[in-house]
């Protein structure tokens, strides 16, 4: 449970509390400390487990650590061979960055919700959100990079020609030309927010449910925090995996000539 | 829950942590992947061999064995021929050589017979003499007689 000042103000300060990113600065340019100590600290984790397990990579018969690594590579590997059939040097280490890096964002949710931020209270940090999904602009991050990634693999394939031909023509031909773009833009510009929001709504929602079940009696919360848990082992799971999916396959429709 | 520069920050580590996956991790692991799908691949193909060769060599020992066993069998034959040939040979050896004894013996005893008929021609005709000169001491001329007595012996060696 939350410290004193917290249970004064009752659920609703509790909730709010812990929602309440660790910021600095004003307007735009603030900074949520915590989103982004947390997303470099497991994006190193996840760096470092590969770069050791690359290092030792050999042919022969691999260490566990390689084993792992290679077993998700393959995973990775194989989504995208099902759905990018170009050759790209980008798109599969993109795609695992963003299924490992989601993944690890994602499994914060499943330490105990008040475990860092009692953590960091007690070294005088007020305000700690420890899952970085559940900030807008982590999720953002990924998919608006994802969208440029979209633009520029677009016009780099089909040039800068044949891409406005494809947002001005299609679907419905040159008579439609306005409906079209219309409806094109609005298709380009709903990749990345549904990208974004989807993540960010399943793990708020999430989160939020979590601190819900934290406020219940003691005795309650194991019921129900512990079917929680193991069904959001696979919601985390799922959503990196979804996340990492859709941005193979939007930028596999890039590729694709018309 | 606004959007505000922590977007920046965060699009400037995802593109690190996206450029050292692309330049250092993926592709050394991705090669050892692709290397040892390689070596199993060599490795049975190597296998295949392997069993091909056994079958072979087994095929060719059956052969050798096959050849040697036809080698020894007219070895065998050879030598049993060339040991009834030596059996001949020492049976007709044998046979020659008793002849040859037999040959000899019974010269041998002719010449015994000869010889114990010589002298009992002697004793007994130095027998007859001294018989005769005691019975007809007195009367017998010794030279006249002689050539009778002679006649008679020569009469017992035939």
């Amino acid at each position: 449970m939350a410290t004193e000042a917290h249970v004064a103000e009752g659920a609703t300060g509790y909730i709010v509390h812990h929602l309440t990113p660790l910021s600095v600065g004003e307007g735009f340019w603030t900074l949520h400390l915590d989103t982004l100590f947390f997303s470099a600290i497991l994006g190193g984790l996840f760096i470092w487990f590969f770069k050791s397990a690359a290092d030792k990579a050999t042919a022969g018969v691999p260490g566990l650590a390689q084993n792992f690594a290679e077993l998700l590579i393959e995973f990775v590997d194989a989504q995208v061979k099902d759905s990018f059939h170009g050759r790209s040097k980008l798109i599969a280490p993109l795609a695992l960055t963003i299924f490992c890096w989601v993944f690890l964002w994602n499994a914060m949710d499943l330490l105990p919700v008040d475990l860092l931020p009692m953590i960091a209270a007690l070294m005088g940090v007020e305000y700690l959100r420890v899952v970085p999904s559940t900030d807008l602009n982590a999720t953002f991050a990924i998919s608006i990079s994802v969208f440029f990634l979209i633009l520029f693999y677009s016009v780099k394939i089909k040039g800068w020609s044949g891409f406005a031909k494809e947002l001005a023509f299609q679907p419905f031909g040159p008579w439609l030309l306005p409906f079209n773009l219309l409806l094109k833009l609005v298709e380009e510009f709903a990749k990345p927010i549904s990208l974004a929001l989807r993540l960010f709504g399943n793990l708020y929602a999430g989160e939020l449910i979590f601190i819900l079940i934290a406020l219940l009696p003691w005795y309650i919360q194991p019921v129900l925090s512990f079917p929680w848990a193991v069904f959001h082992i696979l919601i985390i799971t799922l959503q990196a995996f979804i996340f990492m999916v859709l941005t193979i396959v939007y930028l596999s429709m890039a590729h694709e000539d018309h | 829950m606004n959007i505000n520069a922590t977007l920046i920050g965060q699009m400037i580590t995802f593109a690190l942590l996206v450029w050292f996956t692309m330049k250092y991790i993926w592709p050394p692991l991705f090669d050892s992947l692709e290397e040892r799908k390689k070596k199993i691949v060599e490795g049975l193909a190597a296998a295949e061999r392997g069993h091909e060769q056994i079958l072979l060599a087994e095929k060719k020992a059956v052969a050798v064995l096959k050849e040697a066993r036809n080698k020894s069998s007219d070895i065998i034959s050879l030598a049993q021929k060339r040991a009834n040939e030596l059996v001949e040979e020492s049976k007709e050896q044998a046979k020659k050589e008793s002849e040859r004894l037999i040959l000899a013996a019974q010269a041998h005893i002719e010449q015994e017979k000869q010889r114990a008929r010589e002298s009992l021609r002697q004793e007994v005709a130095v027998l007859a003499l001294s018989v005769a000169e005691q019975i007809l001491q007195s009367e017998v001329d010794q030279a006249k007689h002689l050539e009778i007595l002679n006649n008679v012996s020569s009469q017992f060696a035939g």
